[in-house]
């Protein structure tokens, strides 16, 4: 039987089999960040294995809480940049070049095809777009991999959710991916890789891609995962120039991490994108989604744009289209947070900026920090946002508060109206 | 090896993420025993009291999809510095399960029907397990009632709990 593309990567990076399905893979890159870091540190240190595999491998960014909001932030930020210091790791990112991780790494070329990545974070998944293995761990399997350049797991085993024919106008890769996951429940890819495919898939922007794969974990996902195409090679091209001597000659490489036809996978699930709606999440579950026609009218506090599922230089661009000539509602917040230094100097550089600010946003530095309620737009109990984000998570973006996801355009409208709403981009077809 | 016996605390819900199990706002900690104070305290669970109902328990019975969400680590290690060791539930989410094992921790899986009967005969009442590991049998028992029954736990996972967690393990290996 043929293989899917997490099976190649897998056969192609194995170190070790040591029991029944558990493989250890070697790793091309660990990206760290200051908030589940620093503890890995001190323990390397405290069992005075202060040491990295190989510094060029390890990627490392403050981007949760940046700037630091008080001492405790402070610390874990000046952790992590002194170990990067001492342990020679030269792609660290501070305070004006820092960004939300997701976003800032493969904007930089750090994800490749083919590759392994792990990172204390569970939306790692999203690097999966590249056509990479990409998966979150927690602070010990962050550690090993650190200091030994390894990571084991269960040998994967894939979901393949086929897209196809067009997504309906006002309709995105976000309103897929919340159906994708309505469908599948909170642990239905469980130990499990999502396969994306499709040829909605195939016109998709990286960005796009980003947006889907991110969320593979909000289904239980290890990671999500897109076949490497043109579009990838386009996007990497100019950290790969020097490799290849054409696109092509990139892309046939490349292609050694694309799915056999004949590969197994335990479900396969095609949806046909022309019956996706704009669509937000009720509850305090990810897989609790409804059509946004069915939710109009339920007013919001704040409306925040961001993250690393829609926090890219499309999303705004969108968002804004949205925005351009209205305000944000009397009474409501709206807070948009560029995802990297890139998107915001390229937001200003097309106006974007201005047009969210004359709309009546708060446009923040590159970070987190509201995504998971700890700074820069924290809700107060009883609140309501309309987020971009990928977790409703009861008190997610602060205790007793409600977030609802949903895609950029729909925020931005939302924002408009001071209640749920579908963008005039999927009213009127103007896209 | 760590001690996985003790009072059961009984946690009646799927899905329980670890949002719920240690909130972000606390993630600013860089040790675990600064943990200890907020374990569970978001989780939204009718008749749960965490500081009446966690002291007392060094065992937790859950339901599905237990430790969903965040990979956070610190969700396991809220659990550890409050003496729970173990956690027991129809499936959990990837990380987390990883996670517990990684620290030498144990995240044991039982049948959907096992856990419902154990939901229906000791939830409410004062209940101990007693776990042999050797055995691969969890003893519980109430003033009323006791139940043996045998857990799985897979060599890769029982390797991780013998070493107290993986870097011990991957450091004398790779
Ligand atoms: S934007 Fe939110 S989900 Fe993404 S890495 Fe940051 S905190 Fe996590």
């Amino acid at each position: 039987m043929g293989k899917t593309i997490a099976e190649k990567i897998f056969d192609s990076h194995k170190v070790d089999n040591p029991f029944g399905d558990i493989h250890v893979i070697r790793l091309d890159a660990v990206f760290c960040h200051e908030i589940t870091t620093p503890v890995a540190i001190n323990d390397l240190v405290a069992r005075g294995m202060d040491r990295v595999f190989d510094p060029t491998k390890i990627k490392a960014v403050i981007d949760h809480v940046t700037p630091a909001k008080d001492s405790k932030t402070a610390m874990q930020g000046k952790i992590l940049r002194e170990w990067a210091q001492r342990n020679n790791i030269v792609d660290f990112f501070d305070i004006g070049q820092n960004g939300v991780c997701h976003a800032i790494f493969p904007e930089k070329g750090f994800v490749r095809p083919g590759y392994t990545v792990i990172m204390g974070d569970s939306h790692t998944c999203t690097h999966g777009a590249f056509g990479a293995f990409a998966a979150g761990v927690g602070t010990t399997d962050l550690e090993v991999g650190i200091l030994k350049g390894v990571c084991a797991f269960h040998y994967p085993e894939s979901i393949k959710i086929e897209i196809t024919g067009e997504l309906p106008q006002g309709v995105y890769a976000k309103d897929a991916i919340l159906a994708v996951i309505s469908r599948l429940g909170v642990s239905g890819a469980t130990n499990k890789v999502i396969e994306f495919t499709g040829n909605v898939i195939d016109k998709m922007s990286m960005e796009a891609r980003m947006t889907l794969c991110n969320m593979a974990v909000e289904a239980g996902g290890t990671s999500g995962i897109c076949a490497p195409d043109m579009v990838t090679v386009d996007y990497l091209w100019e950290f790969i120039k020097d490799e290849f001597a054409s696109k092509d000659e990139a892309l046939k490489s490349y292609q050694a991490f694309t799915a056999d036809p004949d590969a197994g996978y335990t479900e396969v699930i095609t949806i046909d994108a022309s019956t996706l709606v704009p669509v937000a999440t009720y509850g305090f579950k990810p897989d609790q989604v409804k059509p946004i026609s069915e939710m109009t009218g339920e007013k919001v506090d704040q409306v925040y744009i961001g993250s690393c599922t829609n926090g890219r230089i499309e999303d705004l661009r969108i968002a804004a289209k949205v925005l351009a000539g209205n305000n944000v509602k009397a009474g409501v917040r709206g807070i948009v947070s560029p995802a990297s230094p890139k998107i915001y100097s390229q937001a200003l550089e097309e106006g974007i900026i201005k047009t969210f600010m004359d709309a009546g946003f708060c446009v923040t530095n590159p970070t987190c920090g509201a995504c998971l309620g700890m700074s820069n737009g924290v809700l107060a109990e009883g609140e309501v946002c309309a987020s971009t984000t990928n977790r409703n998570f009861n008190g997610r973006m602060g205790k007793g508060g409600t977030v609802h996801l949903m895609s950029p355009a729909s925020a931005a409208a939302t924002a408009i109206n001071g209640y749920i709403s579908n963008s005039n981009l999927y009213v009127t077809g103007d896209k | 090896m760590k001690d996985f016996n003790g009072k059961v605390l009984f946690l009646d819900r799927s899905d329980i993420n670890t949002d719920e199990i240690i909130p972000a706002r606390y993630l600013t900690e860089i040790t675990k025993e600064a943990l200890q104070p907020f374990l569970l305290e978001d989780l939204s669970l009718d008749g749960f009291d965490p500081a009446r109902d966690i002291q007392k328990s060094s065992v937790v019975i859950s339901r599905a999809n237990f430790g969903c969400g965040s990979s956070r680590e610190h969700a396991p290690w809220a659990f550890e510095v409050n003496d729970i060791n173990i956690v027991i539930a129809e499936s959990y989410a990837r990380i987390f399960k990883q996670n517990m094992f990684n620290c030498g921790m144990m995240a044991v899986e039982l049948e959907p029907k096992d856990i419902a009967r154990l939901f229906a005969k000791f939830a409410g009442q004062e209940t101990t397990l007693t776990t042999d590991l050797a055995k691969k049998t969890l003893h519980f028992s109430s003033e009323k009632d006791e139940e043996t029954i045998s857990f799985t736990l897979s060599e890769f996972d029982q390797a991780l709990v013998e070493a107290d967690g993986w870097v011990g393990y991957a450091d004398a290996k790779y």
